[in-house]
Protein backbone atom coordinates (compact mmCIF):
# COMPACT_ATOMS: atom_id res chain seq x y z
CA UNK A 1 0.00 0.00 0.00
CA UNK A 2 1.20 3.77 -0.55
CA UNK A 3 1.19 6.18 2.03
CA UNK A 4 3.13 9.24 0.32
CA UNK A 5 -0.15 10.49 -1.52
CA UNK A 6 -2.41 10.87 1.98
CA UNK A 7 -2.92 14.41 3.85
CA UNK A 8 -1.33 14.43 7.49
CA UNK A 9 -4.29 14.03 9.43
CA UNK A 10 -5.42 10.58 7.08
CA UNK A 11 -1.96 9.44 8.17
CA UNK A 12 -2.15 10.52 11.87
CA UNK A 13 -5.31 8.84 11.96
CA UNK A 14 -3.93 5.30 10.32
CA UNK A 15 -1.10 5.37 12.90
CA UNK A 16 -3.35 6.21 16.04
CA UNK A 17 -5.39 3.01 14.58
CA UNK A 18 -2.11 1.23 14.26
CA UNK A 19 -2.92 0.59 10.74
CA UNK A 20 0.33 1.88 9.50
CA UNK A 21 3.88 1.80 11.03
CA UNK A 22 5.79 5.46 10.73
CA UNK A 23 8.32 3.51 8.77
CA UNK A 24 5.83 2.01 6.17
CA UNK A 25 4.62 5.58 5.89
CA UNK A 26 8.35 7.30 6.05
CA UNK A 27 9.86 4.65 3.37
CA UNK A 28 6.44 5.08 1.23
CA UNK A 29 7.63 8.86 0.97
CA UNK A 30 11.28 8.26 0.14
CA UNK A 31 10.23 5.83 -2.72
CA UNK A 32 8.80 8.88 -3.74
CA UNK A 33 11.16 11.08 -3.83
CA UNK A 34 13.44 8.43 -5.47
CA UNK A 35 11.12 8.10 -7.92
CA UNK A 36 9.59 11.83 -8.99
CA UNK A 37 12.30 14.09 -7.47
CA UNK A 38 14.46 13.78 -10.37
CA UNK A 39 12.22 15.29 -12.41
CA UNK A 40 11.10 17.81 -10.02
CA UNK A 41 13.93 19.02 -8.18
CA UNK A 42 12.06 20.25 -4.33
CA UNK A 43 14.83 18.94 -2.22
CA UNK A 44 18.16 19.87 -1.29
CA UNK A 45 18.68 17.07 1.10
CA UNK A 46 17.12 14.21 1.84
CA UNK A 47 18.15 12.90 4.76
CA UNK A 48 16.81 9.20 4.55
CA UNK A 49 18.83 7.76 7.78
CA UNK A 50 17.92 10.54 9.66
CA UNK A 51 14.25 10.24 9.25
CA UNK A 52 14.18 6.26 9.29
CA UNK A 53 15.53 6.41 12.42
CA UNK A 54 12.93 8.92 13.48
CA UNK A 55 10.10 7.19 12.27
CA UNK A 56 11.70 4.11 14.19
CA UNK A 57 11.16 5.74 17.71
CA UNK A 58 7.84 6.67 16.98
CA UNK A 59 7.26 3.37 16.07
CA UNK A 60 8.70 2.30 19.71
CA UNK A 61 6.75 5.22 21.46
CA UNK A 62 3.07 4.01 20.28
CA UNK A 63 4.19 0.51 20.81
CA UNK A 64 5.07 1.11 23.99
CA UNK A 65 1.41 2.84 24.78
CA UNK A 66 3.55 5.84 25.35
CA UNK A 67 1.49 8.80 25.53
CA UNK A 68 2.36 10.43 21.91
CA UNK A 69 1.48 14.05 19.75
CA UNK A 70 -0.97 13.00 16.95
CA UNK A 71 1.35 13.89 14.79
CA UNK A 72 3.83 11.77 15.88
CA UNK A 73 5.75 9.53 13.23
CA UNK A 74 3.91 11.58 10.47
CA UNK A 75 6.96 12.85 7.56
CA UNK A 76 7.36 16.41 6.66
CA UNK A 77 9.53 18.70 4.73
CA UNK A 78 10.98 22.42 5.45
CA UNK A 79 12.37 24.94 3.45
CA UNK A 80 16.16 25.20 3.59
CA UNK A 81 16.08 29.07 5.58
CA UNK A 82 14.66 27.33 8.50
CA UNK A 83 17.70 25.91 10.97
CA UNK A 84 18.04 22.15 11.43
CA UNK A 85 20.51 20.80 14.27
CA UNK A 86 22.75 18.49 12.76
CA UNK A 87 21.38 18.58 8.91
CA UNK A 88 22.93 21.37 6.42
CA UNK A 89 20.49 24.68 5.96
CA UNK A 90 21.78 26.27 2.81
CA UNK A 91 19.19 29.00 2.01
CA UNK A 92 19.89 27.84 -1.48
CA UNK A 93 23.06 30.43 -1.21
CA UNK A 94 27.01 29.20 -1.50
CA UNK A 95 27.50 31.40 0.81
CA UNK A 96 25.36 29.17 3.11
CA UNK A 97 26.29 25.49 0.79
CA UNK A 98 28.01 23.97 3.72
CA UNK A 99 26.55 25.20 6.73
CA UNK A 100 25.55 23.04 9.41
CA UNK A 101 23.20 24.62 12.45
CA UNK A 102 24.52 23.70 15.59
CA UNK A 103 20.65 24.60 16.78
CA UNK A 104 16.99 24.00 15.88
CA UNK A 105 14.77 26.83 14.85
CA UNK A 106 11.57 27.29 17.69
CA UNK A 107 9.15 25.74 14.31
CA UNK A 108 11.91 22.78 14.49
CA UNK A 109 12.05 21.86 18.20
CA UNK A 110 8.35 22.06 17.79
CA UNK A 111 8.45 19.45 14.80
CA UNK A 112 11.07 17.30 16.63
CA UNK A 113 9.10 18.01 19.85
CA UNK A 114 5.55 16.04 18.42
CA UNK A 115 7.88 13.32 17.00
CA UNK A 116 7.28 14.39 13.06
CA UNK A 117 9.89 12.61 10.85
CA UNK A 118 11.97 15.49 9.18
CA UNK A 119 12.03 13.92 5.44
CA UNK A 120 14.66 16.74 4.53
CA UNK A 121 15.34 20.45 3.48
CA UNK A 122 13.64 22.03 0.42
CA UNK A 123 14.93 24.41 -2.70
CA UNK A 124 14.07 27.69 -2.72
CA UNK A 125 15.02 31.26 -4.27
CA UNK A 126 18.32 32.35 -2.43
CA UNK A 127 17.74 33.93 0.98
CA UNK A 128 13.93 33.52 0.15
CA UNK A 129 14.69 36.56 -2.57
CA UNK A 130 12.16 35.30 -5.72
CA UNK A 131 9.11 34.43 -6.90
CA UNK A 132 10.03 31.12 -9.32
CA UNK A 133 13.04 29.21 -7.26
CA UNK A 134 15.27 30.23 -10.35
CA UNK A 135 17.44 32.02 -7.71
CA UNK A 136 18.36 29.37 -6.45
CA UNK A 137 22.27 28.81 -6.54
CA UNK A 138 21.85 25.42 -7.07
CA UNK A 139 18.74 23.97 -9.14
CA UNK A 140 15.93 24.57 -10.54
CA UNK A 141 12.51 23.46 -9.14
CA UNK A 142 9.93 22.46 -11.54
CA UNK A 143 6.37 22.93 -11.41
CA UNK A 144 4.83 19.77 -11.22
CA UNK A 145 2.08 20.52 -13.11
CA UNK A 146 4.23 20.87 -15.98
CA UNK A 147 8.09 20.60 -15.89
CA UNK A 148 8.56 23.63 -18.11
CA UNK A 149 7.11 25.95 -16.07
CA UNK A 150 8.02 27.98 -12.62
CA UNK A 151 6.37 26.64 -9.01
CA UNK A 152 6.50 29.81 -7.91
CA UNK A 153 8.64 31.18 -4.93
CA UNK A 154 10.44 31.44 -2.89
CA UNK A 155 8.85 28.74 -0.99
CA UNK A 156 8.58 27.09 -4.61
CA UNK A 157 10.72 23.58 -3.36
CA UNK A 158 7.87 23.05 -0.58
CA UNK A 159 4.89 23.72 -2.78
CA UNK A 160 6.26 21.80 -5.48
CA UNK A 161 7.31 18.84 -2.77
CA UNK A 162 3.72 18.84 -1.71
CA UNK A 163 2.03 18.81 -5.10
CA UNK A 164 4.03 16.03 -6.05
CA UNK A 165 2.93 14.18 -2.95
CA UNK A 166 7.04 13.99 -2.05
CA UNK A 167 5.48 15.03 2.16
CA UNK A 168 2.72 15.22 3.17
CA UNK A 169 3.25 18.63 4.56
CA UNK A 170 6.04 21.49 4.28
CA UNK A 171 6.93 24.46 5.97
CA UNK A 172 7.79 27.84 4.19
CA UNK A 173 8.31 31.24 4.98
CA UNK A 174 6.43 34.17 3.51
CA UNK A 175 8.01 37.89 3.22
CA UNK A 176 5.80 39.05 0.65
CA UNK A 177 4.06 35.99 -0.95
CA UNK A 178 6.53 33.56 -0.83
CA UNK A 179 3.98 30.36 0.94
CA UNK A 180 0.97 31.47 -0.89
CA UNK A 181 1.89 32.90 -4.52
CA UNK A 182 3.68 29.31 -5.49
CA UNK A 183 1.08 27.25 -3.30
CA UNK A 184 -1.11 29.00 -5.96
CA UNK A 185 1.40 27.89 -8.75
CA UNK A 186 1.60 24.51 -7.26
CA UNK A 187 -2.44 23.81 -6.33
CA UNK A 188 -2.03 23.29 -2.57
CA UNK A 189 -3.03 24.99 0.53
CA UNK A 190 -0.52 27.71 1.69
CA UNK A 191 -1.06 29.83 4.65
CA UNK A 192 0.80 32.69 6.32
CA UNK A 193 -0.36 33.30 9.93
CA UNK A 194 -0.23 36.86 11.19
CA UNK A 195 2.94 38.21 11.53
CA UNK A 196 3.90 37.78 15.49
CA UNK A 197 2.08 34.29 15.51
CA UNK A 198 4.75 32.01 14.90
CA UNK A 199 8.47 32.67 16.47
CA UNK A 200 11.12 33.79 13.35
CA UNK A 201 14.07 32.48 16.06
CA UNK A 202 16.14 29.84 13.45
CA UNK A 203 15.15 31.53 10.53
CA UNK A 204 17.38 32.82 8.16
CA UNK A 205 16.16 36.28 8.29
CA UNK A 206 15.44 38.24 5.01
CA UNK A 207 12.96 41.29 6.34
CA UNK A 208 11.92 40.69 9.40
CA UNK A 209 9.15 43.06 9.95
CA UNK A 210 7.96 40.76 7.39
CA UNK A 211 9.26 37.45 7.59
CA UNK A 212 6.58 34.76 9.15
CA UNK A 213 6.47 30.70 8.44
CA UNK A 214 3.62 28.88 7.26
CA UNK A 215 2.46 25.32 6.09
CA UNK A 216 1.72 24.17 2.68
CA UNK A 217 -0.74 21.51 2.82
CA UNK A 218 -3.14 18.91 0.93
CA UNK A 219 -6.07 20.38 2.40
CA UNK A 220 -7.17 22.90 5.39
CA UNK A 221 -7.57 20.66 8.27
CA UNK A 222 -3.61 20.32 7.68
CA UNK A 223 -3.26 23.84 7.79
CA UNK A 224 -5.11 24.29 10.86
CA UNK A 225 -2.82 21.13 12.51
CA UNK A 226 0.41 22.72 11.26
CA UNK A 227 -0.78 26.22 12.98
CA UNK A 228 -1.74 24.23 16.75
CA UNK A 229 2.00 22.32 16.00
CA UNK A 230 4.10 26.53 14.98
CA UNK A 231 1.75 28.82 16.72
CA UNK A 232 3.15 30.66 19.95
CA UNK A 233 5.30 33.01 21.92
CA UNK A 234 8.56 32.35 22.41
CA UNK A 235 10.73 34.57 24.20
CA UNK A 236 13.32 34.01 21.70
CA UNK A 237 12.09 36.05 19.45
CA UNK A 238 10.58 39.65 20.97
CA UNK A 239 8.20 40.04 17.89
CA UNK A 240 6.48 36.77 18.42
CA UNK A 241 2.64 38.56 20.06
CA UNK A 242 2.28 36.86 23.62
CA UNK A 243 -1.09 35.92 23.00
CA UNK A 244 -3.47 32.30 23.71
CA UNK A 245 -3.12 30.01 20.89
CA UNK A 246 -6.10 28.56 19.92
CA UNK A 247 -7.03 25.00 18.78
CA UNK A 248 -7.46 25.80 14.79
CA UNK A 249 -9.10 22.80 13.86
CA UNK A 250 -12.44 24.20 15.80
CA UNK A 251 -12.91 26.29 12.71
CA UNK A 252 -13.35 23.20 10.78
CA UNK A 253 -16.64 22.30 10.20
CA UNK A 254 -18.43 25.21 10.76
CA UNK A 255 -21.29 27.29 8.56
CA UNK A 256 -20.39 30.00 6.53
CA UNK A 257 -23.84 31.84 6.40
CA UNK A 258 -24.04 35.55 7.39
CA UNK A 259 -20.26 35.41 6.75
CA UNK A 260 -18.77 39.44 4.88
CA UNK A 261 -16.85 38.97 2.01
CA UNK A 262 -15.14 42.04 0.11
CA UNK A 263 -13.93 41.66 -3.61
CA UNK A 264 -11.65 44.62 -4.06
CA UNK A 265 -12.47 46.05 -7.51
CA UNK A 266 -8.11 46.54 -7.81
CA UNK A 267 -7.65 42.85 -7.86
CA UNK A 268 -10.08 41.84 -10.40
CA UNK A 269 -8.94 44.26 -13.17
CA UNK A 270 -6.69 45.32 -15.82
CA UNK A 271 -3.53 42.61 -15.64
CA UNK A 272 -5.18 39.91 -14.22
CA UNK A 273 -5.43 36.59 -16.53
CA UNK A 274 -9.30 35.76 -17.39
CA UNK A 275 -9.35 32.13 -16.89
CA UNK A 276 -8.12 33.61 -13.32
CA UNK A 277 -10.62 35.89 -13.05
CA UNK A 278 -13.14 33.73 -13.72
CA UNK A 279 -11.78 30.79 -11.20
CA UNK A 280 -11.97 33.69 -8.56
CA UNK A 281 -15.80 35.28 -9.55
CA UNK A 282 -16.97 31.05 -9.32
CA UNK A 283 -15.36 30.96 -5.94
CA UNK A 284 -17.07 33.71 -5.01
CA UNK A 285 -20.43 33.02 -6.04
CA UNK A 286 -20.07 29.37 -4.40
CA UNK A 287 -19.23 31.83 -1.06
CA UNK A 288 -22.86 33.73 -2.14
CA UNK A 289 -24.90 30.12 -2.41
CA UNK A 290 -23.58 28.98 1.27
CA UNK A 291 -25.13 32.58 2.62
CA UNK A 292 -22.05 34.45 2.71
CA UNK A 293 -22.15 37.81 1.88
CA UNK A 294 -19.96 38.91 -1.26
CA UNK A 295 -19.94 42.13 -2.07
CA UNK A 296 -17.16 44.46 -4.47
CA UNK A 297 -15.12 47.47 -2.48
CA UNK A 298 -12.40 49.94 -3.06
CA UNK A 299 -9.10 48.77 -1.03
CA UNK A 300 -7.19 51.68 -1.32
CA UNK A 301 -3.43 52.38 -1.55
CA UNK A 302 -2.48 48.86 -2.91
CA UNK A 303 -0.85 49.96 -6.19
CA UNK A 304 1.42 51.63 -3.53
CA UNK A 305 2.04 48.04 -1.85
CA UNK A 306 4.89 46.62 -4.22
CA UNK A 307 7.31 49.77 -4.31
CA UNK A 308 6.94 49.96 -0.55
CA UNK A 309 7.80 46.60 -0.28
CA UNK A 310 10.66 46.87 -2.11
CA UNK A 311 12.26 49.54 -0.62
CA UNK A 312 11.76 47.95 3.52
CA UNK A 313 12.35 44.51 2.58
CA UNK A 314 15.50 45.47 0.90
CA UNK A 315 16.80 48.08 3.48
CA UNK A 316 15.86 45.30 6.05
CA UNK A 317 17.87 42.58 3.96
CA UNK A 318 20.45 44.69 3.32
CA UNK A 319 21.16 45.27 7.55
CA UNK A 320 20.35 41.71 7.99
CA UNK A 321 23.10 40.02 4.99
CA UNK A 322 25.60 42.28 7.00
CA UNK A 323 26.33 39.02 9.30
CA UNK A 324 27.84 37.37 6.07
CA UNK A 325 31.16 38.36 6.02
CA UNK A 326 33.37 35.27 5.81
CA UNK A 327 34.57 35.34 9.63
CA UNK A 328 31.66 32.91 11.90
CA UNK A 329 30.61 30.84 9.32
CA UNK A 330 29.56 30.53 6.01
CA UNK A 331 31.80 31.08 2.36
CA UNK A 332 35.09 32.58 3.11
CA UNK A 333 37.05 33.98 -0.41
CA UNK A 334 40.05 32.03 -0.92
CA UNK A 335 42.36 35.15 -2.30
CA UNK A 336 42.05 38.49 -0.76
CA UNK A 337 44.15 41.83 0.43
CA UNK A 338 43.09 42.92 3.94
CA UNK A 339 40.17 42.63 6.08
CA UNK A 340 38.10 45.09 4.21
CA UNK A 341 38.58 42.78 0.91
CA UNK A 342 37.75 39.59 2.41
CA UNK A 343 34.83 40.72 3.67
CA UNK A 344 34.46 42.55 0.24
CA UNK A 345 35.61 39.57 -1.59
CA UNK A 346 33.70 36.77 0.39
CA UNK A 347 30.29 38.68 -0.04
CA UNK A 348 30.72 38.89 -4.17
CA UNK A 349 31.23 35.41 -4.62
CA UNK A 350 28.89 33.87 -2.37
CA UNK A 351 26.15 35.90 -3.31
CA UNK A 352 24.19 35.47 -6.70
CA UNK A 353 22.31 37.97 -8.95
CA UNK A 354 19.15 39.01 -6.58
CA UNK A 355 20.62 39.37 -3.57
CA UNK A 356 23.67 41.51 -4.53
CA UNK A 357 20.61 43.75 -6.26
CA UNK A 358 18.51 43.77 -2.92
CA UNK A 359 21.34 44.21 -0.67
CA UNK A 360 22.15 47.25 -2.95
CA UNK A 361 18.81 49.14 -3.43
CA UNK A 362 18.65 48.34 0.44
CA UNK A 363 21.53 49.70 0.90
CA UNK A 364 20.70 52.93 -1.11
CA UNK A 365 17.41 53.34 0.70
CA UNK A 366 19.14 53.77 3.77
CA UNK A 367 22.33 55.96 2.59
CA UNK A 368 23.03 59.31 3.72
CA UNK A 369 20.64 61.86 1.77
CA UNK A 370 18.03 59.06 0.63
CA UNK A 371 16.97 57.77 4.11
CA UNK A 372 13.98 59.77 3.52
CA UNK A 373 12.98 60.20 0.22
CA UNK A 374 13.04 56.28 0.24
CA UNK A 375 13.01 54.32 3.40
CA UNK A 376 11.08 56.53 6.06
CA UNK A 377 8.50 57.05 3.20
CA UNK A 378 7.91 53.48 2.46
CA UNK A 379 7.35 52.90 5.86
CA UNK A 380 4.48 56.33 6.11
CA UNK A 381 2.98 54.97 3.04
CA UNK A 382 2.95 51.46 5.29
CA UNK A 383 0.71 53.24 7.82
CA UNK A 384 -1.34 54.54 4.90
CA UNK A 385 -1.66 50.99 3.67
CA UNK A 386 -2.59 49.14 6.42
CA UNK A 387 -4.92 52.07 6.62
CA UNK A 388 -6.66 50.98 4.12
CA UNK A 389 -7.47 47.41 5.13
CA UNK A 390 -8.74 48.69 8.47
CA UNK A 391 -11.43 50.62 6.72
CA UNK A 392 -12.35 47.08 4.84
CA UNK A 393 -12.29 45.38 7.93
CA UNK A 394 -14.54 47.44 9.72
CA UNK A 395 -17.43 46.08 7.61
CA UNK A 396 -16.36 43.35 6.30
CA UNK A 397 -14.74 39.45 7.59
CA UNK A 398 -12.32 38.37 5.01
CA UNK A 399 -11.15 39.87 1.71
CA UNK A 400 -11.29 37.84 -1.13
CA UNK A 401 -8.90 37.83 -4.48
CA UNK A 402 -6.44 36.13 -6.91
CA UNK A 403 -3.17 35.20 -4.99
CA UNK A 404 -1.95 36.25 -8.56
CA UNK A 405 -2.53 38.13 -11.40
CA UNK A 406 -1.53 35.16 -13.70
CA UNK A 407 -0.72 31.47 -13.29
CA UNK A 408 2.71 29.98 -13.47
CA UNK A 409 4.67 31.23 -16.11
CA UNK A 410 7.18 29.59 -18.78
CA UNK A 411 11.02 28.71 -16.61
CA UNK A 412 12.79 31.20 -18.13
CA UNK A 413 10.01 33.65 -18.54
CA UNK A 414 10.97 36.85 -16.54
CA UNK A 415 14.45 36.36 -15.46
CA UNK A 416 15.97 39.54 -17.24
CA UNK A 417 13.38 41.87 -16.13
CA UNK A 418 13.58 42.30 -12.42
CA UNK A 419 10.66 44.67 -11.76
CA UNK A 420 7.90 42.53 -14.48
CA UNK A 421 9.46 39.61 -11.71
CA UNK A 422 8.15 41.73 -8.70
CA UNK A 423 4.86 42.18 -10.17
CA UNK A 424 3.97 38.47 -9.65
CA UNK A 425 3.48 39.15 -6.42
CA UNK A 426 1.10 42.07 -6.71
CA UNK A 427 -2.06 40.64 -4.44
CA UNK A 428 -0.13 39.25 -1.73
CA UNK A 429 2.30 41.74 -0.82
CA UNK A 430 0.24 44.27 0.76
CA UNK A 431 -0.88 41.36 3.20
CA UNK A 432 2.26 41.48 4.41
CA UNK A 433 2.95 44.98 4.50
CA UNK A 434 -0.16 45.01 7.21
CA UNK A 435 0.95 41.82 8.62
CA UNK A 436 -2.05 40.09 8.23
CA UNK A 437 -2.94 36.35 8.33
CA UNK A 438 -4.02 34.64 5.02
CA UNK A 439 -4.56 31.30 2.87
CA UNK A 440 -3.89 30.57 -1.07
CA UNK A 441 -6.10 27.10 -2.05
CA UNK A 442 -7.00 26.30 -5.42
CA UNK A 443 -10.01 27.21 -7.40
CA UNK A 444 -9.74 25.71 -10.56
CA UNK A 445 -7.21 25.45 -13.57
CA UNK A 446 -6.63 27.87 -16.42
CA UNK A 447 -6.73 26.48 -20.24
CA UNK A 448 -3.35 24.80 -20.07
CA UNK A 449 -4.18 23.11 -16.99
CA UNK A 450 -2.44 24.85 -14.32
CA UNK A 451 -3.49 25.57 -11.53
CA UNK A 452 -5.50 29.32 -9.89
CA UNK A 453 -5.19 30.15 -6.61
CA UNK A 454 -7.42 32.36 -4.41
CA UNK A 455 -6.35 34.18 -1.72
CA UNK A 456 -8.66 34.67 1.48
CA UNK A 457 -7.24 37.58 3.90
CA UNK A 458 -8.35 37.76 7.73
CA UNK A 459 -7.76 40.46 10.55
CA UNK A 460 -4.67 40.74 12.24
CA UNK A 461 -4.76 37.19 14.81
CA UNK A 462 -8.45 35.99 12.98
CA UNK A 463 -6.69 33.07 11.24
CA UNK A 464 -9.95 31.63 12.80
CA UNK A 465 -12.06 33.31 9.87
CA UNK A 466 -10.24 32.14 6.94
CA UNK A 467 -9.80 28.49 8.39
CA UNK A 468 -13.54 28.21 8.76
CA UNK A 469 -14.24 29.77 5.41
CA UNK A 470 -11.42 27.95 3.38
CA UNK A 471 -12.56 24.74 5.26
CA UNK A 472 -16.29 25.08 4.04
CA UNK A 473 -15.04 25.91 0.38
CA UNK A 474 -13.51 23.01 0.50
CA UNK A 475 -16.00 20.63 1.66
CA UNK A 476 -18.25 22.66 -0.81
CA UNK A 477 -16.26 21.12 -3.49
CA UNK A 478 -14.24 23.85 -4.67
CA UNK A 479 -10.76 22.55 -3.67
CA UNK A 480 -9.30 19.82 -6.73
CA UNK A 481 -8.98 16.75 -6.30
CA UNK A 482 -7.47 16.34 -9.47
CA UNK A 483 -3.25 15.17 -9.33
CA UNK A 484 -0.73 16.11 -11.46
CA UNK A 485 0.85 13.20 -13.52
CA UNK A 486 4.48 12.70 -12.85
CA UNK B 1 16.03 59.24 -10.64
CA UNK B 2 19.38 58.58 -12.59
CA UNK B 3 21.69 56.68 -10.94
CA UNK B 4 25.35 56.49 -12.17
CA UNK B 5 27.96 53.71 -12.28
CA UNK B 6 29.89 56.31 -9.52
CA UNK B 7 26.77 55.91 -7.04
CA UNK B 8 26.78 52.26 -7.58
CA UNK B 9 30.92 51.89 -6.84
CA UNK B 10 29.73 54.16 -3.25
CA UNK B 11 26.98 51.87 -2.43
CA UNK B 12 28.97 48.53 -3.41
CA UNK B 13 31.69 49.68 -1.44
CA UNK B 14 29.04 50.72 1.83
CA UNK B 15 27.60 47.10 1.21
CA UNK B 16 31.30 45.59 1.38
CA UNK B 17 30.09 43.94 -2.37
CA UNK B 18 33.08 43.67 -4.86
CA UNK B 19 31.44 43.71 -7.81
CA UNK B 20 33.25 42.72 -11.69
CA UNK B 21 33.19 45.54 -14.63
CA UNK B 22 30.55 44.02 -15.76
CA UNK B 23 28.08 43.47 -12.71
CA UNK B 24 28.29 47.13 -12.28
CA UNK B 25 26.98 47.76 -15.64
CA UNK B 26 24.08 45.45 -15.05
CA UNK B 27 23.57 46.64 -11.86
CA UNK B 28 23.37 50.69 -13.11
CA UNK B 29 20.84 49.23 -15.29
CA UNK B 30 18.97 47.43 -12.87
CA UNK B 31 18.83 49.94 -10.00
CA UNK B 32 17.81 52.75 -12.31
CA UNK B 33 14.44 50.41 -13.46
CA UNK B 34 13.84 49.30 -9.60
CA UNK B 35 13.86 52.88 -8.14
CA UNK B 36 12.52 54.17 -10.95
CA UNK B 37 9.54 51.49 -9.97
CA UNK B 38 10.11 52.29 -5.89
CA UNK B 39 9.80 56.21 -6.78
CA UNK B 40 5.72 55.96 -7.34
CA UNK B 41 5.67 56.14 -3.64
CA UNK B 42 6.51 59.69 -4.07
CA UNK B 43 3.12 60.83 -5.73
CA UNK B 44 1.33 59.77 -1.70
CA UNK B 45 0.91 62.87 0.16
CA UNK B 46 2.14 61.22 3.20
CA UNK B 47 2.34 64.92 4.85
CA UNK B 48 1.94 64.26 9.10
CA UNK B 49 1.74 60.47 8.31
CA UNK B 50 3.72 58.44 10.96
CA UNK B 51 5.87 56.05 9.77
CA UNK B 52 4.98 52.03 10.74
CA UNK B 53 8.34 50.24 11.22
CA UNK B 54 6.57 47.15 12.59
CA UNK B 55 2.58 46.15 12.42
CA UNK B 56 2.31 44.80 15.80
CA UNK B 57 2.76 47.45 18.56
CA UNK B 58 5.52 46.31 20.30
CA UNK B 59 7.66 48.20 23.50
CA UNK B 60 10.32 47.07 25.03
CA UNK B 61 10.58 43.48 25.85
CA UNK B 62 12.52 43.05 29.35
CA UNK B 63 13.28 39.55 31.02
CA UNK B 64 14.87 38.60 34.16
CA UNK B 65 18.76 38.21 33.69
CA UNK B 66 19.18 34.57 34.60
CA UNK B 67 22.37 32.51 33.40
CA UNK B 68 21.68 29.96 31.06
CA UNK B 69 24.16 28.13 29.36
CA UNK B 70 25.89 29.17 26.05
CA UNK B 71 26.19 27.40 22.83
CA UNK B 72 29.18 24.69 22.72
CA UNK B 73 32.30 26.71 21.59
CA UNK B 74 33.52 23.78 20.08
CA UNK B 75 30.56 22.79 18.00
CA UNK B 76 30.45 26.74 17.05
CA UNK B 77 33.07 26.95 15.26
CA UNK B 78 32.95 23.56 13.59
CA UNK B 79 31.27 26.13 11.35
CA UNK B 80 34.26 29.04 10.57
CA UNK B 81 35.91 28.83 7.45
CA UNK B 82 39.45 29.53 9.83
CA UNK B 83 39.75 29.06 13.53
CA UNK B 84 43.50 28.80 15.45
CA UNK B 85 43.24 28.24 19.71
CA UNK B 86 39.20 27.92 20.26
CA UNK B 87 38.65 31.54 18.01
CA UNK B 88 37.66 32.59 14.56
CA UNK B 89 40.68 33.79 12.72
CA UNK B 90 41.17 36.90 10.54
CA UNK B 91 43.44 38.61 8.70
CA UNK B 92 46.08 40.72 10.71
CA UNK B 93 44.07 44.37 11.63
CA UNK B 94 46.26 46.01 13.47
CA UNK B 95 49.66 46.56 12.31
Amino acid sequence: MSYYDKTAHALADLLAKKEASSVEITKSCLERIDMVDPKVNAYITVDAEGALAQAAKADEARTAGEAVHPLAGVPIAVKDNICTKGLATTCASRMLEHFVPPYDAFVTRRIREAGMVILGKLNMDEFAMGSSTENSSFFQTKNPWNLDYVPGGSSGGSAACVAADMAPLALGSDTGGSIRQPAHYCGVVGMKPTYGRVSRYGLVAFASSLDQIGPLTKDVRDAALALNLICGHDPMDSSSAPLEVPDFTASLGQDVAGMRIALPRAFMGEGIQREVKEAVLAAAARFEAMGAVVEEVDLTMTDMALPAYYLISSAEASSNLARFDGIKYGHRAKSYDNLLDLYKQTREEGFGTEVKRRIMLGTYALSSGYYDAYYKKAQQVRTLIKGGFDEIFAAYDLILTPTGPTTAFKLGAKTADPVAMYLNDICTVPVNIAGLPAISMNCGFDDLGLPIGLQLVGKAFDEHSILKAADAYEKAGGLSLDKPRL
Amino acid sequence: MKITREEVERVAHLARLNLTEKEKEQMTRDMEAIIGFADQINSCDIHDVKPTAHIIPINNVFREDVVVASMDREQLLENAPNQEQGCFSVPQVVE
